[in-house]
């Protein structure tokens, strides 16, 4: 059987790519799009009108093999460190620039598929996907081992070697930035990569396939399969041909890829899992530009942000002053179709996801908080949730210590920086936090005992290109972007060269 | 009288080019305030190629106010690394649009293969700057903990020097041009790039493409000179901040001077050298490396005029009879394309003046002098151009001036050696200590005599190859600092400590 296709034509949309668009959605294994080997194929929604964009191929467990096994023999033949650097580099620079190229349909295939805001798509999402890839280009060629003085007998030096065939599995939040943070450091250190995609936003890694075989890179080094995180998803983890998984996504997901990878051949894994951010609000922070960046914390990408700020803690003689601009900012959010201009925040990607926050929602009502703005269904027309505001919550509440994951912020307060440093780190999860507070140096006093991967100050959701990305605790492992990612796709070998050393015995 | 009008350059293969002939400030093409010019001669015709502005000390206030304003407003920290980055690739990418007219130029003006220029020269000076626009976003420094109470921080910062004057010589221009710019501009300095008066085409042309890349005004300017008026005054200015320098080891000297004299600027010198190159005879000399090859490019290639050229060879005396016959057996191929740098395979090319022709006459003159026997070439080719036959001298002692001084020129001394302990003292045996080869099938003599030569770069059963990610300088008088690698980049930064006691911030 053909593989599938999607076409879709977005000349009727209010703005950005008005053109049609047409490419396969086979697997991507071995540069060829490929039908699945039982032709198994999954429904895509389109979550700001709930209705089907069509089929994709998912893959199976010998999907899975076979793109194992093209990632093995390109390893072995035509990547690894049979490129040099330079190569590789070059390569993914290429990459980039296509995807520049392409910018426009790329974020309106982003917006369609997963619901954000296309030109948030096209400013954020996909050109912060080709300025990782480029920066990732610019390190293929530094992958630096060391010469190791030990004595005049011994010459010892480590070699920084690529692991082989890596697993990434990707969530359908920001797939297409996702997909760079991933296949960058990946490819640039010399590993070949089985791709999986989430199965409910698998278009732009489809169309980015087209693009890498574009760049020119050999068959079998990117394999792109989309498929059921309980099928393809568990293949890949538990695959004895694959040395390492990277995967970002929830907590419990985690847990079970983790469980796969040391029952099946202890590969490797790095993490990137949920989180329950706080956000603290200081008395002598500058209330205007806190209570903008709070706002966005929470519903930035609808919500669907691992190190989204939703647990907000003000200090008390400030709490009125904040509310008040807090709220208002909350209730200026202008919600609707991502393909206006003037929208900021689309749809939740899915039913599934959508029917989960409404009823953390609801229990957070039942558990006694006050719903004090929102926490209603916005329109009626696809998976829209309105922001949301709990407040007079408690620390033991399921919405003040789950991930809910949706445009939901729980407010409470504090007196003093002691107290608030035990609230703040009274979590299981660890991956961002910020703080606002015109103190530099209370600020980062505060940043310094802060148990999160990331701290900002004064600001919120900023990423950067060279600086590292990960959670503390139970919020994963590891550290993507910067330099800090190459780390999770090389190995270390020890070389020692005895040139005159007698034998022990 | 001058000029900044740019001229047109017809070439042997028919491509006509027009150069700008100005100085290059503020990404516009000016004469010299004092009308000062140099006449850039074709050193195989013998024939002026063009007139072009020359540097005076008043040109060269302007350049370096320029780069001032330059590095205080659109550079330095005022340009994110990865814009730099984008700027160095646009570079590159524009170089290798114009390989073909670039590489020609690189003949044209030096009397190099245009082959050679544009199959070597220009795609090293291309990876370079592709290899520094990586690193534009990747200088990073160090948080230290220094306190266990929280309240105190240290950090490093790693900031750019500011203003460097970067003087190139006239054998690789393109080629040291990259070099030079790449780790500076990516660091975030701004450069005032002196090329030689022997070779400005090139440089001048590649500042059109500085332009067309994008770069703002008095980020890169390029102010053809003579050494000692443009050298000479910016090693002097009070407001240049560091100055680089790739050239012979006396003006190398003058430079350092010059920089204590002023204001102390930072100074990276990259030399000369009498690199020894080494054949044991553990070496694989009929399967394994074609180390008779390695030697012939290791001091031929663009005419000995090299500062790494292999120009000493030591053979040990198990192996001697057999390679030297294969050495004078293949020297002939290095007078392909005498006469003609255009033609199709040419390999050899003339000395860049008749200043240098003249120089590598003298010294084989002495060679004859001092009792050496010269056992390949010896002479000025008979056509026109400045040629010199590839030549090869036997029979020399340690105290012979072809074996001492450094010739810059075509010529290979032979020396015969019985023991590894003989000819490591004997390689060593120099002020020099910018390269080393060796050939060698024993591994452990490998760890032992690579450990053992005092030299820059060692080379292992190879000679000459250079990759933008490794480092190169010299030991001892062969230069200070290190070009190429993450090397590079700190001859462009400066490092600042940053202690920072915030316990004065509680709350309440």
């Amino acid at each position: 059987m053909a593989p599938t296709t999607f076409s879709y034509d977005f000349g009727s949309e209010a703005s950005g790519f008005r053109k049609k668009t047409s490419f396969s959605t086979g697997l991507f294994i071995n540069g060829q799009s490929v039908d699945s080997v039982d032709s198994k194929t999954f429904e895509i929604i389109n979550p700001t009108t709930a209705k089907s964009l069509g089929h994709i191929t998912i893959a199976s467990e010998k999907d899975i093999d076979l793109a194992v096994e093209a990632a093995q023999k390109a390893f072995d033949s035509t990547w690894g460190l049979h490129t040099t650097g330079q190569e590789r580099g070059k390569l993914l620079i290429k990459l980039a620039e296509l995807i520049e190229e392409n910018i426009e349909e790329l974020a309106a295939l982003e917006s369609l598929d997963n619901g954000k805001a296309v030109a948030i798509a096209q400013a954020v999402d996909v050109q912060g996907a080709a300025d990782v890839l480029r920066y990732y280009g610019g390190w293929a060629d530094k992958i630096h081992g060391k010469t190791i003085e030990t004595d005049e007998a011994t010459f010892a030096y480590t070699r920084h070697e690529p692991i082989g065939v890596v697993g990434q599995i990707t969530p359908w939040n920001f797939p297409i930035l996702m997909l760079a943070w991933k296949l960058g450091p990946a490819l640039a250190t010399g590993n070949t990569v089985v791709f999986k995609p989430s199965e409910f936003t698998p278009l732009t890694a489809l169309r980015v396939a087209v693009l890498i075989k574009e760049a020119g890179f050999p068959p079998g080094v990117v394999n792109i399969v989309p498929g059921l995180g309980n099928v393809a998803g568990a293949a890949i983890s538990n695959h004895m041909g694959i040395d390492k998984v990277a995967f970002t996504g929830s907590t419990a997901v985690g847990r079970a890829i983790m469980k796969a990878a040391a029952s099946s051949n202890l590969k490797r894994v790095t993490l990137e899992l949920g989180g329950k951010s706080p956000t603290l609000i200081l008395d002598d922070c500058n209330l205007d530009t806190a209570a903008r960046w709070a706002a966005f914390g929470v519903v930035a990408n609808h919500g669907q942000m691992c190190c989204a700020g939703t647990r907000i803690y003000v200090q008390d003689n400030i709490y009125d002053k904040f509310m008040e601009k807090f709220v208002a900012v909350m209730k200026g959010i202008k919600l609707g179709d991502p393909f206006r201009p003037d929208t900021f925040q689309g749809p939740q990607v899915s039913k599934i996801q959508f029917d989960r926050i409404m009823s953390y929602i609801e229990h957070g009502k039942k558990e006694g908080a006050t719903c004090l703005l929102g926490g209603q269904q916005h329109g009626t027309e696809g998976y829209f949730i309105e922001p949301t505001i709990f407040t007079d919550i408690k620390p033991e509440m399921t919405i003040v210590k789950e991930e809910i994951f949706g445009p939901v912020g729980v407010v409470s307060r504090f007196s003093n920086d002691e107290e608030l440093i035990k609230l703040a780190n009274d979590s299981v999860y660890g991956l961002a936090s910020a703080v606002f507070s015109e103190n530099l140096s209370r600020a980062i006093k505060l940043a310094n005992a802060l148990k999160a991967g990331t701290v900002w100050v004064n600001t919120y959701n900023t990423l950067r290109t060279n600086v590292p990305f990960g959670g503390y605790k139970q919020s994963g492992q590891g550290r993507e972007l910067g330099e800090y990612a190459l780390d999770n796709y090389t190995q270390v070998k020890a070389v020692h060269v005895n040139l005159s050393g007698p034998p022990f015995i | 009288m001058s000029t900044s009008l740019p001229t047109l350059l017809t070439f042997p293969n028919g491509r006509e080019l027009t150069v700008p002939t100005g100085l290059f400030i503020d990404n516009k093409f000016v004469p010299s305030i004092e009308g000062a010019t140099i006449q850039s001669i074709n050193p195989v015709t013998e024939e002026v190629l063009a007139v072009v502005s020359s540097a005076t000390a008043k040109d060269i206030d302007i350049a370096v106010a320029s780069s001032r304003h330059a590095f205080r407003t659109v550079w330095g920290r005022n340009i994110p690394g990865v814009e730099r980055g984008k700027l160095l690739n646009r570079l590159a990418d524009l170089m290798e649009r114009d390989t073909d007219p670039l590489g020609d130029l690189e003949a044209l003006d030096n009397g190099k293969s245009a082959e050679v220029a544009r199959a070597v020269d220009l795609p090293e000076a291309i990876a370079c700057l592709r290899y520094y626009a990586g690193w534009s976003d990747k200088i990073f420094g160090q948080t230290i903990e220094v306190d266990d109470k929280g309240h105190k921080s240290a950090s490093t910062r790693i900031e750019p020097l500011g203003v460097c004057a970067q003087i190139i010589p006239w054998n690789y221009t393109i080629m040291m041009l990259a070099w030079k710019i790449g780790p500076a501009l990516a660091a975030g300095c701004t450069v005032i790039l002196k090329p030689s008066e022997l070779t400005p085409l090139p440089a001048l042309k590649l500042a059109e493409l500085v332009v067309e890349a994008g770069f703002p005004p008095g980020v890169f300017n390029c102010v053809p000179s003579f050494g000692d008026v443009g050298g000479a005054a910016l090693t002097s200015h009070l407001d240049v901040d560091k100055v680089a320098f790739t050239g012979s080891t006396a003006t190398g000297r003058k430079i350092m001077q010059a920089a204590a004299l002023s204001n102390l600027k930072k100074v990276t010198l990259e030399l000369g050298g009498k690199s020894p190159h080494i054949i044991f005879a553990s070496a694989n000399l009929k399967e394994g490396p074609r180390s008779c090859e390695s030697c012939h490019w290791g001091v031929f290639l663009n005419q000995g005029q090299d500062c790494v050229a292999g120009t000493r060879l030591y053979v040990q005396a198990k192996v001697y009879d057999a390679f030297i016959e294969e050495l004078l057996h293949s020297a002939k191929e290095w007078t392909a394309g005498y006469g003609d740098p255009f033609a199709e395979g040419a390999l050899g090319g003339p000395l860049v003046s008749e200043v240098q022709r003249d120089k590598v006459a003298a010294y084989v003159d002495s060679a004859r002098a001092e009792g050496a026997s010269i056992v390949y070439g010896g002479e000025r080719w008979q056509g026109k151009g400045w040629y010199y036959l590839p030549t090869i001298i036997g029979d020399v002692t340690p105290t012979m001036k072809v074996v001492k001084e450094e010739i810059f020129g075509p010529v290979l001394v032979v020396t015969k050696f019985e023991t590894e302990e003989e000819v490591i003292a004997l390689a060593n045996d120099s002020t020099y200590g910018l390269g080393a080869g060796f050939h060698s099938n024993d591994a452990n003599q490998c760890q032992r005599v690579l450990a053992r030569l005092e030299a820059g770069t060692v080379w292992v059963n190879q000679y000459g190859q250079l990759y933008p990610q490794v480092p190169f300088g010299g030991y001892k008088q062969s230069g200070m600092g290190r070009e190429l690698g993450t090397y590079a980049l700190e001859n462009y930064t400066q490092v600042k400590s940053v202690l920072w006691d915030y316990s004065g911030g509680s709350a309440q």
